[in-house]
């Protein structure tokens, strides 16, 4: 398994960059990840889809939430969605809140 | 990953209930993946954006060899639904409730909301002018999200670069 070091702490992910211990996740690295992938700062609007699937993850075996779950779940609209994390939120919500892909076709 | 954003187009040209869910489910995570998506409506395939009939697609069984009643839970191996049931009225009706419970519960969507979602998500539809000719349809009978009427040529135009898949 990787490592890499962000946001001053070393911390485990996979080949494609995502973590893969929620546990090592803190929000400076959300942030650091997030200017990674453009991103420049996370508002509360960005904060709320984080923190909604941080908490859903555990019951998805640390795995993000698909989109529609984040949708349906967070009271955050698909367009919301699109437009707080553009071109590919699935991956970009994951990687920035240090989940794995989400599973699910939907 | 290369800074030119990758783009796929969809032609949807069957309008039965299992040919629909194709281009949704693929489109929707090539959204999802930062991927931009085109979708173009043709033939039957208009009935996905047509508001009078998104929602009420059907699936027969008739001339279907893949519906097999096991999937109804009976405990019927490799057989099919016998044609002369099939032929039954109400049949199709049956397959189609059937269907769409199996879709429900993987929680996918019905139509309508499944392509306002593609939407929202920044896919673009566009409807077959030939087709609309032909079944004397307009605008108006679409969905909002169908941006416009176009012709082959003109899909042909936008969709420079991008892979075409056929539904």
């Amino acid at each position: 398994m990787a490592t890499r070091i962000i946001a001053g702490k070393t911390v485990q992910v996979n080949d494609e960059g995502f973590m893969t211990n929620p546990a090592e996740w803190t929000k400076e690295i959300g942030v650091a990840i997030a200017a990674e992938e453009g991103i420049a700062a996370l508002t509360d609007a960005h904060w709320k889809v984080i923190d909604f699937c941080r908490a859903t993850a555990p019951s998805l075996g640390g795995k993000s939430p698909t989109l529609r779950q984040i949708t349906t779940g967070s009271g955050v609209s698909t367009k919301e969605l699109f437009a707080l994390f553009p071109k590919g939120p699935a991956k970009k919500v994951a990687h920035i809140a240090g989940l794995g892909k989400p599973e699910g076709c939907v | 990953m290369s800074d030119e954003t990758r783009k796929i187009a969809f032609i949807c040209s069957k309008g039965d209930l299992d040919m629909a869910y194709p281009a949704l489910v693929m489109g929707w995570a090539a959204l999802g993946n930062g991927i931009d998506v085109t979708i173009f409506f043709t033939f039957w395939g208009m009935d996905l954006i047509n508001k009078a009939r998104q929602d009420k697609l059907e699936l027969s069984p008739i001339g279907n060899t893949s519906m097999k009643m096991k999937m109804m839970g009976l405990p019927t191996g490799n057989l099919g639904i016998p044609n002369l049931m099939a032929a039954l009225p109400g049949m199709t009706a049956f397959t189609t409730w059937f269907m769409k419970k199996k879709i429900a519960e993987v929680g996918a969507p019905p139509v309508s909301e499944y392509l306002q979602m593609m939407v929202d998500g920044g896919a673009k539809l566009y409807a077959c002018k030939m087709s609309v000719d032909m079944m004397g349809l307009k605008k108006e009978d679409f969905m909002d999200g169908v941006i416009d009427i176009v012709t082959a040529s003109d899909f042909m135009d936008m969709t420079e670069g991008a892979q075409i898949i056929f539904i």
